[in-house]
Parts: structure tokens; sequence; C-alpha cells
């Protein structure tokens, strides 16, 4: 066994960390994208796209300087969180102290809240409610600290969500054309260029998850099984050249990139999900470590 | 082409736009969202400004109170929303109260497109998510209109180079939306060949 270590201080830390997370997710765009957003400007062919390539990058620039959100949509907090060995911690304080952190951030900051009931859709302004902030809790072996990832989704692209329960005699090829068709019925409403998640296998609600996880992934990461790596270059290529372009006015770049994530599923199953994040591709990454150490990432 | 155009809008503004042509504006926009529109056609109360050449933009600011801005009120964030859910209001938008161009995201539909081609209009597409340079070129909000919808009152805004914008929809019927989805779907045939995939 591991030696385990309590972690000092933890509902300050947490609280602290959901407020910081959710605003600096929305005002910084995290490195990959940038990049790859500039490298899609310098290859667009289309003059119109290669403009609204350079206002994503001008939008970017303007919100560093300014400390302002990017974009005007707060939308829904999510945290998927991955605690590792080594580390004792009350999780569902954590989870408290979190949700706690985002409500603190849309009073502080301030930001509009985007979050409303379900049937009466009454909004108590703190972003957050029954269900809201969502949470994604796993643990692994094989990290030494408590990994939180933030990403407040967008109601554009998370409009964008597809489930299909196809056959296994549909097989890959069924996989594939759904991937395509969901990107061509999307057009300019995710704010494309998008970064499109795929999930293939599980159980429903396994395959919805594997998809938004996979809008996660740092863009240009490659999946690390080959073949899926190469589906995921082949269907990024496919959609590009569909020419929906930037906002869906025409042009080069539909996709920064398509990632896909898999799980294995029921012999008489064939499960796949499309999930958008829009071009600012928003997420901010902790690790917290048992020592009460924190490196802010993305 | 490029265009610098300043509000209000000529008839002849508007039909020398055609789309993929870019747009920068100055002078006056007015924002506005869905109970804004459900207020003036379905309860049909008059929006209480002058609309005719005027330019709408879809939207619902956050915004602090200012003693300093002319209206009481400094932008936050000025972010537009998708279009798509204003469609039913544009034919009357143009047709009783004279405006001429409509800023959104995401695009309007077929009887939009009709109604710019009958009444001299067009859709101008900016670029979504980008609020951060949206608020930066509103340079004052003027007044606010209908308090009581915050924050989908009636906005005035004074804007200075405003966009760029992407005409979308002209005057003459085109759309860059009709066009890029039929062009999708004509090349998602190819792409099926090409790897492979039967229809
Ligand atoms: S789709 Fe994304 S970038 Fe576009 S408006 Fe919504 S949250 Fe912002």
């Amino acid at each position: 066994m591991t030696s385990v270590s309590t972690l000092p201080n933890a509902e300050a830390l947490f609280e602290d960390l959901g407020r910081r997370l959710y605003v600096d997710a929305q005002i910084d765009i995290p490195p990959d994208v940038r990049r790859a957003l500039r490298e899609a400007a310098a290859r667009e062919t289309n003059r119109g796209a290669r403009g609204m390539l350079t206002t994503m990058l001008r939008a970017v620039d303007v919100a560093d300087r300014k400390q302002t959100l990017v974009c005007q949509d707060t939308g829904i907090p999510i945290f998927w969180i991955t605690i590792g060995r080594g580390i004792a911690v009350d999780g569902a304080a954590m989870l408290e102290a979190l949700r706690r952190g985002v409500e603190r951030a849309t009073e502080e900051t301030p930001l509009r809240s985007s979050i409303v009931s379900a049937i009466r859709r009454e909004n108590r302004h703190t972003s957050t409610g029954d269900g809201v902030p969502v949470f994604h809790v796993e643990f692994s072996t094989a990290i030494d600290y408590i990994d939180i990832v933030m990403m407040p989704k967008g109601s554009g692209s998370e409009s964008m969500s597809f489930l299909k329960m196809l056959l296994p005699a549909d097989g890959l090829a069924g996989v594939k054309k759904f991937v395509l068709d969901t990107a061509v019925e999307a057009g300019g409403r995710p704010c494309p260029p998008t970064i499109v998640g795929v999930g293939i296998g599980g159980s429903s609600d396994l395959c919805m998850t594997l998809a938004k996880k996979a809008t996660l992934r740092p863009v240009g990461q490659r999946h690390p099984q080959s073949d899926i790596a190469a589906l995921e270059v082949e269907l990024r290529d496919a959609i590009n050249s569909t020419g929906i372009g930037p906002m869906g006015l025409g042009g080069d770049t539909t996709v920064l990139d398509v990632h896909i994530e898999t799980a294995w599923t029921h012999i008489t199953l064939n499960p796949v999900a499309v999930n958008m994040q829009c071009w600012r591709g928003e997420r901010r990454r902790a690790r917290v470590y048992a020592d009460g150490r924190v490196d802010i990432g993305y | 082409m490029e265009h610098r155009l300043r509000a209000p809008l000529s008839d002849g503004d508007v039909r020398r736009l055609r789309v993929g042509d870019a747009v920068l504006l100055d002078g006056t926009v007015w924002g506005l969202r869905d109970a804004t529109l459900i207020r003036i056609f379905d309860q049909g109360q008059a929006p209480p400004v002058d609309l005719r050449g005027g330019i709408l933009l879809h939207v619902a600011p956050s915004v602090r109170p200012s003693a300093a801005a002319p209206s009481g009120y400094e932008p936050m964030t000025v972010g537009t929303t998708t279009s798509t859910r204003m469609e039913r209001f544009t034919r009357g938008l143009l047709r009783d109260y004279g405006v001429r161009a409509i800023i959104g995201k995401g695009g309007l539909l077929d009887d939009s497109s009709a109604a710019f081609a009958e009444y001299g209009g067009a859709y101008l597409a900016i670029v979504g998510g980008a609020a951060s340079v949206e608020t930066e070129q509103v340079e004052a909000i003027e007044r606010v209109y209908w308090k009581d919808l915050m924050p989908e009152c009636l906005w005035q805004f004074r804007v200075r180079a405003f966009g760029p914008l992407t005409v979308a929809m002209d005057s003459q019927g085109a759309s860059l939306y009709r066009d890029v989805a039929r062009t999708a779907r004509e090349r998602l045939a190819a792409i099926y060949a090409k790897m492979g995939l039967r229809p």
C-alpha cells in the first residue's frame, strides 16, 4: 500500500480553485487551441474564412489584455476530476467546495448565470442548480495527485450533441457516416472551427461521456492507439473537405481536430456519440498534490 | 468587396451589398433579442424609436451601472446570440419598421431571405464567440428602452468600426448559408465514395 496523506486546508483550497478555474477558463484560451487557430489561419485559402479566424485570434488577445471573457456565454460548468493514489480527500466536501467556488465566481466577477431549472426555467443567478455543476469523478493509479479540469460549456456547441445506437452490422462505416453527417447537420451553429469529440462503444451514457471527454484533449494530441489515431485524421480531413468553414460561411477550416475515445461495448451494440466544442476550446486544469501544492495549467 | 457604412442605411447602401462582402459599421446599432421582438409583434407594441434604415443586433448584453455613461449603463460583455430563434420576426421588422440590416450569428432562414429581397435588406454575420472584440467596438450605450425586459431591452449602442461582418444574405435573395449547405451536401457524396462508404 502507498502511504496516504490528508490534504491540508482542503475546503478553502477547492473553493478557491472552483472560482479561479471557472473564471480563467473563460478568459484564457489554451495554448494548443491558439496554435491550432493560428495554423488554420495560415493554411486557409478562403479569404473571408481567413478574416474570421483572424478575428477569433484577436478576440483571444483582447481577452488577455483586458482580462475579459472571450465569449459572452458563461456556459454550463462541468468538472472532470481524477483522484490519484496517496491522497485522502473528503470527496463530498470537495464537490461542495468547488460548487461554492463557481457561485462565488458568478457573484464576485460578476458573471451572467446561464443556469435555469429544467421545467420552470428559474435562474438563481449562481451558475449552479440541481445537478449543476456537472461533476465527473474517476480514480487513477497512474497519478499521485488530484487532477481537475474545468469546462464552461457553451450552449451553441453543446446543442450539437448526437447519439446513435448503431447495429454491429453497421460496422465502422456506420460510425464514420454518422460523424460526417452530424458535422454537416451542425453547419455554422457550434461556432466552427470546432473540436469534434467522438465516443465509440460503451453504454449510451458512457458513449456520450467519452465524446465530451474527447473534446478535452489538447488539440493536435493524437490518440495513443494508432488505428484510432488514423481514424481521427481521416475524419478530420473528411469534415474539412465539406467546405462548411468558420461560422458556416465557407472555407477549409470546419474543425480544428477530431478526437475519439472508445470503450468496450455489448456484443449486440455499436454506439457512437458526437459532442462538439466551439473554437474557443475553453478548459482550465489544476493538479493538486498531497502536500497542498497546486499546479495550474490547461 | 469591403464597405464602411454608417447607420442609418440608405436603400442604396443596402442594395450594393453582396454575399461574401466585408462590412464595418459606425453609428447606431439597436440591440434586441427574443423578448423584445415578442413585445413588438406578439403583444403589438410599436418600438418607441424610429428604426427606418436601422441596423439590429441579436444580443442581450451584460452591463453595469455607470454614472458617466449617457444611458446610465456601460457594457461589460456584448456578445451576439444565435439568430435562428428570431427568424419569424424578420419580415415584420423590414415591412413595418423599415429595418435594413440584421447582425447575428448562425444565419436566418428562407423567409428572411425572401424578405431581404422584397424590402431591400441584408443579414450581416458576425464572428460568434468573439465577444471581447465586439465589446471593445461598442463606444457607448446611448439609451435603453423597455428596461423591464432586462437584459432583453431595446438597446441603443453607438459603435465604431464594428465588425468585420460578412454579408451572408443580401437584397438579391442570395444566402451564403444556403450555398454552403448545398456545397457540403454535394461534397459529402464524393467524400463517402472516397472513404468507401455506401450512402
Ligand atoms: S458556440 Fe461557443 S463560441 Fe459560439 S457563442 Fe456559444 S459558447 Fe460562444
